[in-house]
Order: C-alpha cells, then structure tokens, then sequence
C-alpha cells in the first residue's frame, strides 16, 4: 500500500497506508498507554485509554481503531488527554481491589504502572466494591474477578490465538464478567496464554500463584526442552535449598521464534526439574541394590570396566544410546568419544523421524528447508500427517496466526480429522496409513492414488489438491513420521519441482540435533557416512572405525546374546520406549546419565545425576533445523552435566581429551615449526578457523563452547553467525552443504513418541503440571476440541 | 433438537439473509424462545451447532440482552417502564401497584408461575406514558384501576 505522511506530536512520519494509529507512534518511540489493544489480535477499542487528538476531529479517538490518513495531525499528550486517560483510570479502579501487595501481577502490573503515570489514585467511588472469591477453572488457570479490568485480551487470545474459544463474556455494563466454557471450569489446550497476557492479576497460574515477587526472580531466556519446536521460555528462577529453583516460564519479551506463545509444556512443565524423584547422587549397583557413591568412585567404575570389555572382547562389544534433550555439543562429543573413544559405531538414539533420507534427498540443494519462521508468512502450506495442534503447538500457532493474518492457504493431508483442518483451504481425509501412497500420487503416479481415497474422499478430490498444489508458488511443505524413506524421496522431488521448502517433524527437543551430530551407527555428523572418507576422517586425530555399527535394537539383541558386554546410556530410555526386555540387559555393564531413576536406570549398574537443559548451557537444534542457544537457568544440587561427565570417563579411561575436545592452546594439528614450503606441517586448522572468526580459544576440556567451535567447523550447514546465536537469535542451518549423505535412514526404526499436549515422553511422567492436568482430562473424557463445530 | 415447522420453516429462510451463520442468532434466539418458553440448555447447544457457534458463546450474547432469558418466566410477563417520560407520569405508583397486586417483587414470578413483574427502561410508549408491556402486546395511559383490570382479567382467563 501507498505510504502516507503524519504529524505525531509535531514529528513528522512516513508509514504504510492502513496502520493503525497505535503503531505508527510506537514506530516512532511514542508509546500510547493502552490495555485492550494487542498487536496481531482483533481491535477491541474498549479499554479507552489511547485517547488521542487529532486535528479536525471534535472528540477525542482510539488510537487502537483509527488507521492513519494523510496530512494527519494528532497529539498523544496534552491536558486534555490526560484528564481523559486519568478519568477512564478511576473508572477501571472503582472495583478493582487494592491487594497488589499481595498480587502476583505487582510490580508488573500494567494497570499499576498507568495508575503511576496519570495519578489516578484518588476515587470519587465510595461504593462497596463488587467481590467474588478467586476460582480455580482448571489445574492450571486461576481467576480473580475482581481483578478484571475487562480488556478482552484472554478472550481473543483464546479464541482467535489458540482457536480453542474457551472463554467469553457475559452479562452487560459494569456487570460484565469473563467466564469459562464450562460455567465453573475451563475445558481447554491449557495452554496459560490467557494467564500471560493479562494486564493485570486477575488470571493467574497455578504454578506460579502467590509463589514469589516478581522483582525477587532472576530472568534467564533458553530453549524449552520438550517437544521439537525450539520456543524461547524466559525462565524465572529464585534462590531455593537444593540451588535454584525454576518459579516461572513465560516469554513476555517476545524474544525468539515464538513470540510470547508458549503451550502448557513450555509455560508450567519446568517442575520436573524440582521434583522429589530426581537423583542427587552416582548409584553404584551392590548385590542388586543402588548403593550412593563418590563420583570418584562412580567414573573410576565406569572407566575400568569399559577399558576391561574392550580389552576383553573388543570394540564391538560396548555400544552407547544418546538422547534427544542433550546439547548439539553433548551429541557431537558422545558420537565422538564412541568413535574415537570405544573406537566404535554402535551408537543410536531413539529416532522419531527419518532426518537421514530427508538429508539425502535435499543434499546439494540450497534454500530447500524452511525455518519456523517462515511458517509464520510462507503464503500456502502443505501439512502431511502429525498432529501439530498436539504434538507441535508452536508449529500450529504459527499456521493459524499465518492463515488469520496474512491469508495464507493451508492444505492438510491426514487420515484423522485433526483440528488444524479448522484453518485448511482443503483437507483430505485419506485413508488410514496412506501418507505414502499420497505421495507417490503427488509425485505423478496416478494408481498410487486407490489405496488413499475413502468413500468420503473421491479421486477428482485428491486430484484437485494435486492441481492446487502445483499451482502454489512458494509453497512449505511439513510432514510428520508417516512418511520415511522413498516416500520422502518423492515427496521432496514433487515439490523441488516449483520451488518449495520443507520441515520434517522429529518429536523431541533436539532429536534434530541428535540427528544433525551423527548419533547414526552408520553415519557421522552431517549425515556423512562412516564407510567413506569425509572431513572428519581427516581432521580427527585417531582412526574412525570403517564399518558401521549396531543400531539401538541390534545393540538390545546383541546385549541379550551376551555380545554387547557394556552399554552406555545417556538421557535415553529405552526399554520403556522401545519395550524392551529389561532381562535383556542383564548381562551386560549398564551406565546410565540421567535425572530419574527410569526404567532404564534402575536396571542400570552406575547411574550418574544429570544436569537438564535448563541447567547448562550449550546449543539446541529445532525440528526444522533452527539453531538457538541454552543458557543455564535452575541448579540442582549434586548433578553434572552430561558434557563434563564424558570427557570424565575419557580422560579415566586414559585418553588424551585434547582429542576430543579442542581447547587451551594448540589443537587438533599442531603446526611443527615449519610453516613455509611444500613439506611444512599443517597448520591448526582449530586455531586458524577461531582466529578468522575472531573467537578466543577455550580454556577447558568442560567447556561445551569448544565443541560449539568444531560443529559449527566441521558440521555441513552449521557455520553459522555466532554473534546471533550470542544474542538469543535463532540461526536456521541449511542441509545444503550435504554431499555424501548415506540415504538409508532404517525407517523401520522411526518410532514416533505420539506425545499429546500433556505428555513429553519420559520426561513428562516427572512434571506434576502435566500429571495434574492429565488426571482431571482422564477422570472427564470429554471432546479435545472444544470449539465451534 | 426440532422445532415446530414453523420455526424450522423461519430459520431455514432466515439464514440465508446473512452473510454470515452466526448472524441469525439473535432473531432466533427471540423465536426460540417464544416457542420453548426459555433458552434452554438444550436449545442454547441446538442453536450454537446450526450456528457454528460454541455454546459459550451464545451464552454471551444471551446474558448482554435482558430480553434473553436462560429460566423459564411467567405466562404473563409484565415489563413496567420508569424511564423519564413514565416516571413523570407516575410510573413509580403504577410500579409498587403492580408488586402489591401481584404480591412479588422485582423480576420475580409468582408461585403458580404466571406473573412475572420487571421494572424495564424505555419500551418506546412515551406518548402514551405511563406504559407497560404485556407479552407483546402495549398497556398504555396506565391507572391502578387499568392494572387491576388487567390483572383479574387475566386470572380469570386462567380460572377457566
């Protein structure tokens, strides 16, 4: 749209046609008090306090509804104004109650703040104020009526936000009030954004709720560690006995790709970091019982007995599990020491998507992945399989905030009704299992259409969707774990064809990370094999072991024949994912780093107490391939982290970690004094690649940074801005650097966590939110979707 | 839920005059009521799936009017106006007549369930002030004496 020129307080501004009022002064650092208004939600023009004049018009305006004219000449600030803004106060405060002492929104409270501003503290009121005792509407959210300055804001958020219209308004006038769906209880995705975005305190969350004051918190931005979606969460944590304690989880500075969204997992599920459950001390197994030991004693267990099996009976007999919630740096060090370590390529994690083939068949192709950003203003998404509104809500946010606000045409392939089809320009309900064969017919194989049609479902329909398809231009194609293998093949080769970008769904926080580091028996960092010679072969010191290794269900069998003599777990468990025979591993030496005692732990004969990522530092890779920073938040008492925990076992088990990890001076090559003629030695190719970036060396073996050094040196699509990653940016990798992927991805070992909005794996079982919250859905199975149809 | 022929006949037409599902909501809300007597629970789900609507938000729009009503009232709903132009002519007397009569107060029923009494703002009779409304249907130039008459008419239209 044409631009047109303003006048704000004497300021003259050039903005786009069309924008409001509101936000031509923000662009111009003129802030407009307001309470209803909120950017990228419906207008609402109740709350009455961005009254501004402009010239021409007889009564003061909204600044919140008026878009800007040409030649406009407004006043945000003059005496009439504010008698305005003070007299709208007085109003708002004439049953508001004075309990902010007490109040979890004080000293942060926007109502306090304007009160501060305009001076409205004296009433003419003298009326009983109108009370109602708090109510609880679900474990989650708490209502103070009272509170209630009636912006609306919970409601839109709910119902445009969340499409879960869950709350409303009832009755008129200054008898008004918000009410739930269920007209004592809120039946809802609990997701807390009603919480978070009210102005003041009147609802407030059951986590957090008269827990502390707000100014007595520690804010620190990082990564939330549950599903593969990589929202930002502003953690607030306090002082406790066992360290520091985690009170709340927001992300009101909007910092990162989520905006200030967050889920129930996101907001609340941080309690699993405090829970009584958690190991505080190494376990060493004596005669069938856990016995607490030192961790002197603990790691001198576990280097003696690996370096005992692997000196007995070789390499092919120790086999590691890595997890999907450690650190790129943990991932990239774990495979590392298992190479270069064990000397060994039996190690594999619980993999939740086939990263491989969709590696492979992307190599070589630049700007071909979308980031989660481009969700938000791609113009047409193709969405196969998943249930993102489940299993990705911040994907699904960014869906239905991308149909509502810029019209974007959504397709959605399932074989179940799943709730997204709401903001679908055409859903295709094909039939159970079909994914693939949607594809293939996609792809231009026209009989592979039979096995996806339904009698609700006609081939013209389908066909039409294919003819729509080819037609959109800029296209992000998203797909669950219904398809692996060929079928991603073909469905990447479809949509190459008119320039599409792709996400393919993996379900845990960094289970693209576990991918991208190479935690593959047959594959190292960048999906590179480990049959052929790649960089790594070249740059790390020691042999990388050629042939590859055992996968996670070949490692459990091997185990049960008496072949694999010692496993070494890290934040995984799989005998209760994988349904494993815990008898299976009876034989051989079990490690296992985590926080719980698990199924996998307790079967284990050394547990060491980790650190969660809420704990440490180092860096996460989301599901479409987003890089962002951790940065330690809570402290728990007596863990480690699993970083220092395996450079530990290495430097025990006699390994130079100089190997490992790249820090202090020198480095992987050192340069032998010559550096001029054809038969000089090498230069550090560590230190040449720090020094063009102008980073520093790192000074310890512990420090996960270093590793962050060598990915992001050596890992295809990783050498991205450290300077973004520094400032909480997230830095979105391109496959594209891949040239040698291996295809086989074993799709027959994608084995989908089917997470709900509730559960998070293992993980989850440790959150009392959740646990709270699943228990009172369980009791009362009522229909997920609350809304309209 | 079905509603009478009728009713099924008007919402089958009426929704076509809007743009929108959910515009028809209030008029039929109206109708609905007429016709049950009360909006309800059942009515409230029946109107919010032909309307797209969920059932709290049709809950929202029935509490905003006072005309709206989620309980049953009385056979004979008297809206009393005290709005200026009555009240000038002494709608307040015609007002505590009608709770002495009736013997209930404001928005109350009586027992047998056919009187409803309500004060209410303006119903647009000022001409004709004071004035309430029966039903639909207009009692204007009102006098103590006009009420009882009313009101004993309409017991013994009942008795019989």
């Amino acid at each position: 749209m044409a631009d047109v020129t303003i006048t704000v307080d004497g300021k003259k501004l050039t903005v786009p046609a069309g924008t409001l009022l509101i936000e031509a002064c923000k662009s111009t650092g003129i802030e407009v008090p307001s309470f209803c208004y909120y950017p990228g939600l419906s207008l609402q023009g109740a709350c009455r306090m961005c009254l501004v004049e402009v010239e021409k018009m007889p009564k003061l305006q909204t600044a919140c509804t008026t878009p800007v004219a040409e030649g406009m000449v407004v006043t945000t600030e003059s005496e009439k104004i504010k008698q305005a803004r003070k007299a709208m106060l007085e109003l708002v405060l004439a049953n508001h109650p004075l309990d902010c002492p007490v109040c979890d929104a004080g000293g942060e409270c926007e109502l306090q703040d304007m009160t501060f501003k305009y001076g409205a503290a004296e009433s003419k009121f003298m009326d009983l104020k109108n009370h109602r005792d708090e109510q609880q509407w679900s474990p989650v959210v708490y209502f103070d009526r009272p509170r209630c300055i009636l912006c609306y804001r919970c409601i839109r958020v709910c119902g445009e936000g969340m499409d879960v219209w869950a709350l409303g308004v009832q009755n008129r006038g200054t008898s008004s009030i918000i009410a739930p769906n269920k007209e004592d209880h809120l039946e809802c995705e609990e997701c807390g954004m009603c919480i978070d975005i009210c102005p003041v305190g009147a609802l407030t969350s059951g986590a957090y709720r008269y827990k502390t004051r707000p100014w007595e918190m520690k804010h620190v931005g990082t990564v939330c560690t549950h599903c593969g979606d990589g929202c930002k969460t502003t953690l607030g944590v306090r002082r406790a006995d066992t360290g520091m304690e985690i009170v709340r989880g927001d992300n009101r500075d909007k910092s990162g790709i989520n905006g200030d969204f967050l889920c129930i997992k996101g907001r609340y599920a941080f309690d699993f970091a405090h829970s009584g459950d958690r190991i505080q001390q190494p376990l060493i197994k004596h005669e069938g019982k856990f016995v607490a030991a030192t961790w002197e004693q603990a790691l001198d267990r576990i280097a003696s007995r690996f370096k005992q099996v692997l000196a007995s009976d070789g390499p092919t007999a120790v086999g590691i599990i890595g997890s999907n919630r450690t650190s790129n740096e943990e991932n990239y060090l774990l495979q590392k020491f298992a190479r270069l370590v064990l000397s060994t390529n039996n190690i594999d994690h619980h993999r939740t998507a086939d990263f491989p083939a969709f590696a492979s068949a992307l190599a070589g192709k630049a700007d071909a992945t979308a980031s989660m950003r481009d969700v938000f203003d791609a113009p047409a998404i193709l969405l196969i399989g998943n249930n993102p509104t489940d299993q990705h809500p911040l994907l699904a946010w960014q869906i239905r905030t991308n149909v509502r606000l810029h019209r974007a045409k959504l397709y959605v392939v399932n074989s179940y009704p799943i709730k997204l089809r709401r903001q679908a320009a055409a859903f295709a309900q094909i039939a159970p299992g079909s994914e693939g064969s949607l594809v293939q017919f996609l792809a231009g194989n026209d009989a592979a259409a039979d096995a996806a049609v339904t009698p609700q479902l006609s081939r013209e329909a389908l066909s039409q969707l294919r003819e729509a398809l080819k037609n959109e231009k800029d296209l992000v194609v998203i797909f669950g774990s219904e398809l692996r293998g060929n079928d991603v093949t073909a469905l990447i080769n479809f949509g190459l064809a008119q320039g599409a970008k792709f996400i393919c769904l993996g379900d845990y926080a960094n289970s693209r990370g576990a991918a991208d580091m190479g935690l593959y028996p047959d594959m190292l960092p960048g999906y590179a094999p480990v049959t052929s010679a790649t960089s790594f072969h070249e740059d790390w010191v020691d042999e990388i072991p050629t042939s590859p290794g055992l996968n996670l269900l070949q490692m459990m069998d091997a185990a049960k024949e008496g072949k694999l003599k010692a496993l070494y777990v890290v934040g995984s468990n799989p005998i209760a994912r994988y349904n494993v025979d815990p008898f299976a591993l009876s034989k051989a030496f079990v490690v296992v780093q985590d926080m719980f005692l698990t199924e996998t732990a307790s079967i284990a004969d050394v547990v060491l107490p980790i650190a969660n990522a809420y704990e440490k530092g180092g860096t996460f890779t989301n599901t479409c391939g987003d890089v962002q920073m951790l940065k330690k938040a809570g402290e728990f008492a007596g863990v480690r982290n699993d970083f220092e925990c395996i450079v530990r076992i290495a430097d025990r088990m006699g390994y130079d970690v100089h190997k490992l990890v790249p820090f202090g001076g020198g480095g992987t090559r050192a340069d032998m004094g010559q550096s001029r003629g054809a038969q000089s030695g090498e230069a550090d190719r560590h230190a040449v690649w720090l020094a063009e970036r102008n980073l520093e060396p790192k000074m310890s073996p512990y420090d996960p940074t270093a590793m962050l050094d060598e990915i992001q040196r050596l890992v295809p699509g990783y050498d991205i801005s450290r300077l973004g990653l520094l400032s909480g940016h997230d830095e979105h990798t391109q496959l594209v650097q891949i040239t040698r992927a291996t295809g086989s991805g074993h799709p027959e070992l994608v084995l989908p966590s089917n997470d709900t909005l509730f559960t998070s794996g293992t993980l989850g079982r440790y959150s009392p939110t959740l646990n709270s919250v699943m228990e009172r859905y369980a009791a009362k199975p009522a229909d997920k979707e609350i809304a309209a149809d | 839920m079905k509603f009478s022929d009728q009713l099924e006949q008007r919402f089958s037409t009426m929704v076509t005059h809007y743009p929108t599902k959910r515009s028809v909501l209030v008029p039929m809300l109206l109708y609905i009521q007429d016709e049950v007597g009360a909006l309800t629970d059942e009515a409230i789900h029946e109107i919010a799936q032909r309307t797209e609507l969920s059932d709290l938000e049709v809950r929202n729009v029935i509490s905003y009017y006072s005309m709206l009503r989620t309980r049953p009232v009385g056979k004979y709903n008297f809206q009393v106006c005290t709005n200026v132009s009555c009240l000038l002519r002494g709608a307040d007397d015609i007002f505590e007549h009608c709770k002495k009569k009736l013997g209930i107060g404001n928005k109350e029923s009586t027992p047998d369930g056919l009187f409803l009494l309500e004060e209410v703002e303006c119903i647009g009779a000022c001409s004709w002030a004071p004035a309430l409304m029966m039903n639909y249907e207009f009692h204007e130039n009102l006098t103590p004496a006009k009420i009882d008459e009313l009101i004993d008419g309409l017991k013994k239209k009942e008795e019989q």
